[in-house]
């Protein structure tokens, strides 16, 4: 029995990772048909590296998750704060809507999104992107700082007072040091939230701001890239680094 | 001799429609351990509170040393807390926990080392100032929440129910320990309890709460021996109510009639008419269980024994129905001590050792409505 | 409480700001599209008056209406595999011992953090007909030629399974870690069999993980339009195709708006069956 389960779980987790593992493989393929092992090679990188608009867009996501993962973290934060701290009326509401946000489809978000802003008439681009990932992000925030919350002693902010620390110094010195590996670990979700997006990102940018998962999906829509092996890997990479970094800081705190 | 140190005065406060303090006035001497004693949900924590300026009173004043102090921020009051389940700052070390209200103070490095190395010798923790809490047992918290507190020097330290996370043997070790702390920084302690054996033991003086009003205002033995009231009564101790009924009053002597023997008693300090029913109370020690060919006392039989160690607690149900709790103290000489379920026994009292109670419009709970009472509130 | 009297400032402006940020960024939008439905198409401003029901009467139309039906069919065998899969996946690993889990958890979601295009695009390399599950099957004597693997219906349920196991995985394994042993000890030892115990216990228990779990793989299975794209071809479209069609090219905002406001009731009615499981339990509803 155990050795069945064993095996199963060993089973699920091979299908998992054979894509990503060929992915990784293929990006040094020197073949340029993408599916015979050519040689190992690094010109999908230098082709990558090589490509300005490429470049760009990879700069222009990377801009575009650390504001998006900014500013969702401190409107999150404080959101999560007021749930926590505070009684005031529509908290149930407010605490629907933002589960509602979570739970539904992408794609609704996004069209009710791209039908707001061609009302406003605000230009397609960065700052319509901004919003919209920040608006995906923002549950995500709220979520992970109020888990922290909810494991927190109300007497902690009430004890510092007590011994003397002002209601700033007392946020300085306790509060924000105890919910930050929150902070933490929701930033780095809303960051990766945000460079993964390509459902909401179809429908609210535009030609001025192009991004990399778009970018992407107009590559990989007809046949095979061999440079998106390349860039799929190092994004890979990246997010590894992210997601570890999220871990080691939650598991971290948890002592 | 003795001077007032904090005094409040017709306090009420209300939480939504809720009142949970009643036009409540008290005075606190300096240097004293006064024990806030009631059960949950009677306003001591909500008064505790309000002394450390969490909560603001809906009416009447907190003064302290002659200052007002209503309105005063907690960070601004010369008081500190120990809170219930200690509420130490989980990211820093037990140095800086303790060392975390000198800093706000702005204290030179050099005495905020000194004193809080002090602090944590006080309460023998020098070894463990850079472990951080969850580093720390139940026991080893509680002594670094009192440090972090006493540190400051305060006028006054508030303890709400600091004891009730520990088991019962470290409890008691805390208990004795909080008295010493207290007699050698000569603080005054206000302590908040539930536990009528811990108020019992630890206070100078006690303050029976309920519903927010104080019920009685004594010493321990006071308010053991001469409950002023039904509820005092049944929440501290336990305690036999006999219903008795006034035969004869003679100058400073009375007579009662209680189940059918006419006790001849001392006047109460109450006033008393002829055929006025009233409460007689004795507390299960001050019952004699005697031999059913007595000819003292009242007629019934023994319907639960519980051998207690040192004592033998027996209930003794009369003719009438109603129950008796005895507690005798073990002694192996007498032959006739140990009684069987079901056997006959006549039960007494020394003349003078009861205590009388007027009948009051609210009827004392029995103990199962009470916990019936206590589980709705929870 | 004082804390909150002294903040009142604070409190104001935080509780301004998020409020403001829903209802401008959430509710108007949401009540756009709601709007949108029911009015008429218009080329040049995308929506005009007057108010009809056109858009929903032409969800019926039999060309539509089958893409639709196919879209759920295809997001129906989705769930119910991830749902094989991830149930007893989950169940084997919260039985696996702590410091394993651990591992094995931050395996599961890795996936989860990496570019889902990207992921989509690496099962294409597998798929394709000269790629290397065809090569493999070849190699090994089960196929002669290679089989048409990319761009069938099959490859977009792989491809939808693909990206949203982790999200079924995930609540289930919650639920499987809340059930305590001792719960199925008590059951056998009142006499209930394996199935019985299955039936009777974990089934009623692990409910709410499931629902979360189908919620959580099914409306995205209806929407990630981007899969269909990649491994699907134009035939097995999704309501998300759909919808990006109808607002992006064919410039039919009340159709799509239409087409979006039965997947928003969808999701509701799943919301409010996982409330009802969840209470059932005795636990607040989220």
């Amino acid at each position: 029995m155990r050795w069945l389960s064993r095996s199963y779980l060993a089973l699920v987790y091979l299908l998992l990772y054979v894509p990503i593992v060929v992915l990784i493989v293929f990006s040094f393929n020197d073949s340029r048909t993408g599916y015979n092992w050519g040689g190992f090679s690094l010109r999908w990188y230098e082709s990558l590296f090589n490509n300005h608009a490429m470049v760009q867009a990879m700069w222009n996501s990377l801009w575009l998750a650390l504001t998006a993962a900014t500013v969702s973290t401190c409107i999150g934060a404080l959101t999560a704060l007021a749930l926590h701290r505070y009684r005031f009326r529509g908290k149930k509401v407010l605490n629907g809507m933002l589960f509602v946000v979570m739970m539904s489809p992408e794609i609704v978000l996004a069209i009710s999104l791209l039908g707001l802003f061609l009302l406003l008439g605000l230009k397609l681009g960065y700052v319509s992107l901004l919003l919209a990932h920040v608006t995906f992000c923002l549950p995500f925030v709220v979520i992970t700082v109020m888990a922290r919350l909810s494991g927190f002693d109300e007497r902690l902010p009430e004890a510092a007072r007590d011994l003397g620390a002002s209601d700033f110094t007392m946020t300085r010195t306790v509060l924000i040091p105890v919910i930050m590996p929150a902070l933490m670990a929701g930033w780095l979700l809303g960051f990766t939230l945000s460079m993964d997006d390509v459902v909401v990102s179809t429908f609210v940018s535009g030609p001025s701001y192009e991004i990399l998962p778009l970018r992407i999906y107009s590559m990989v829509r007809v046949g095979l890239k061999p440079e998106v092996n390349a860039l799929g890997t190092l994004l890979l990479v990246f997010s590894l680094v992210m997601l570890m970094l999220s871990q080691w800081i939650l598991s971290r705190s948890k002592q | 001799m003795t001077e007032t140190l904090l005094s409040l005065s017709d306090i009420s406060k209300q939480f939504d429609d809720k009142t949970v303090l009643d036009e409540l006035s008290l005075t606190i001497d300096d240097g004293e351990f006064i024990t806030l004693l009631g059960p949950s949900g009677c306003g001591k924590t909500t008064l505790l509170r309000m002394m450390a300026g969490f909560e603001l009173p809906d009416q009447g004043t907190v003064t302290l040393s002659g200052v007002d102090i209503t309105q005063t921020p907690p960070e601004n009051r010369p008081l500190n807390t120990v809170f219930q389940n200690y509420a130490l700052f989980p990211h820093m070390s037990v140095f800086d926990n303790v060392a975390y209200g000198l800093k706000m103070e702005k204290r030179p490095k050099a005495e905020i080392q000194e004193r809080v190395e002090e602090a944590l010798a006080m309460v023998q923790l020098e070894d463990f100032a850079k472990r951080k809490p969850h580093q720390l047992s139940g026991g080893q918290q509680q002594r670094v929440a009192i440090a972090r507190a006493v540190v400051k020097r305060p006028k006054m330290l508030l303890l709400d129910e600091p004891l009730s996370a520990l088991d019962y043997k470290l409890r008691r070790t805390m208990q004795v320990e909080l008295k010493r702390l207290q007699r050698e920084l000569g603080i005054t302690f206000v302590f908040v309890t539930h536990d009528q054996e811990e108020a019992l033991s630890m206070s100078d003086r006690i303050v029976v709460l309920k519903d927010g009003r104080i019920q009685q205002l004594g010493t321990p033995r006071e308010v053991y021996e001469r409950p002023a009231n039904v509820f005092t009564a049944r929440f501290v101790g336990q305690t036999n109510f006999f219903p008795g009924r006034v035969t004869k009053i003679e100058g400073e002597r009375i007579s009662v009639d209680v189940f059918g023997l006419n006790r001849d008693l001392s006047k109460p300090s109450f006033r008393v008419a002829m055929n006025q029913s009233l409460h007689v109370l004795l507390r299960p020690e001050d019952i004699r269980v005697l031999a059913p060919n007595d000819t003292e006392g009242v007629a019934g039989k023994i319907v639960e024994r519980n051998y207690k160690g040192s004592t033998l607690d027996s209930v003794i149900e009369l003719e009438d129905g109603s129950h008796v709790m005895a507690s005798e103290f073990f002694d192996e000489d007498d032959p006739a001590f140990d009684y069987s379920i079901g056997e006959r026994v006549r039960v007494s009292w020394v003349d003078g050792w009861e205590w009388l109670l007027a009948e009051e419009g609210d009827e004392p709970l029995t103990d199962e409505e009470e916990l019936a009472a206590d589980d709705a509130e929870h | 409480m004082m804390l909150s009297i002294k903040q009142q400032p604070f409190r104001a402006a935080v509780l301004v700001l998020v409020w403001g940020w829903l209802l401008f960024l959430v509710l108007a939008p949401n009540m756009l599209v709601v709007g949108a439905s029911v009015m008429t198409r218009d080329p040049s401003t995308f929506i005009a008056l007057p108010l009809n029901l056109d858009a929903y009467r032409q969800l019926f139309n039999p060309l539509y209406l089958e893409v639709f039906l196919h879209s759920l069919y295809m997001a129906a065998i989705t769930t119910l595999v991830c749902l094989l899969i991830g149930y007893p996946f989950a169940w084997a690993l919260s039985r696996v011992d702590k410091r394993q889990q651990m591992l094995l958890i931050f395996l599961l979601i890795v996936p989860f953090w990496t570019n889902s295009l990207v992921r989509t695009y690496a099962l294409k390399l597998i798929l394709a007909t000269n790629g290397l599950l065809n090569s493999a099957l070849i190699s090994l004597g089960v196929l002669d030629e290679p089989a048409q693997l990319l761009y069938t219906e099959g490859a977009v349920i792989v491809g939808l399974v693909y990206l949203l196991l982790p999200f079924m995985i995930l609540p289930l394994y919650s639920v499987f870690e809340d059930l305590r042993d001792d719960v199925l000890l008590a059951s056998h030892d009142l006499g209930a069999g394996r199935f019985a115990t299955f039936k009777n216990v974990i089934v009623p228990l692990t409910l709410p993980g499931v629902l979360a779990g189908v919620m959580l793989v099914l409306l995205p299975a209806m929407g990630l339009f981007f899969v269909p794209d990649i491994l699907g071809g134009s035939r097995n479209l999704l309501v998300g195709n759909v919808i990006k069609n109808q607002f992006l090219d064919a410039r039919n905002w009340p159709f799509g708006a239409a087409a979006s406001i039965v997947l928003t009731l969808t999701m509701a009615l799943l919301m409010f069956a996982h409330r009802l499981s969840k209470r059932r339990l005795g636990e607040e509803g989220a």
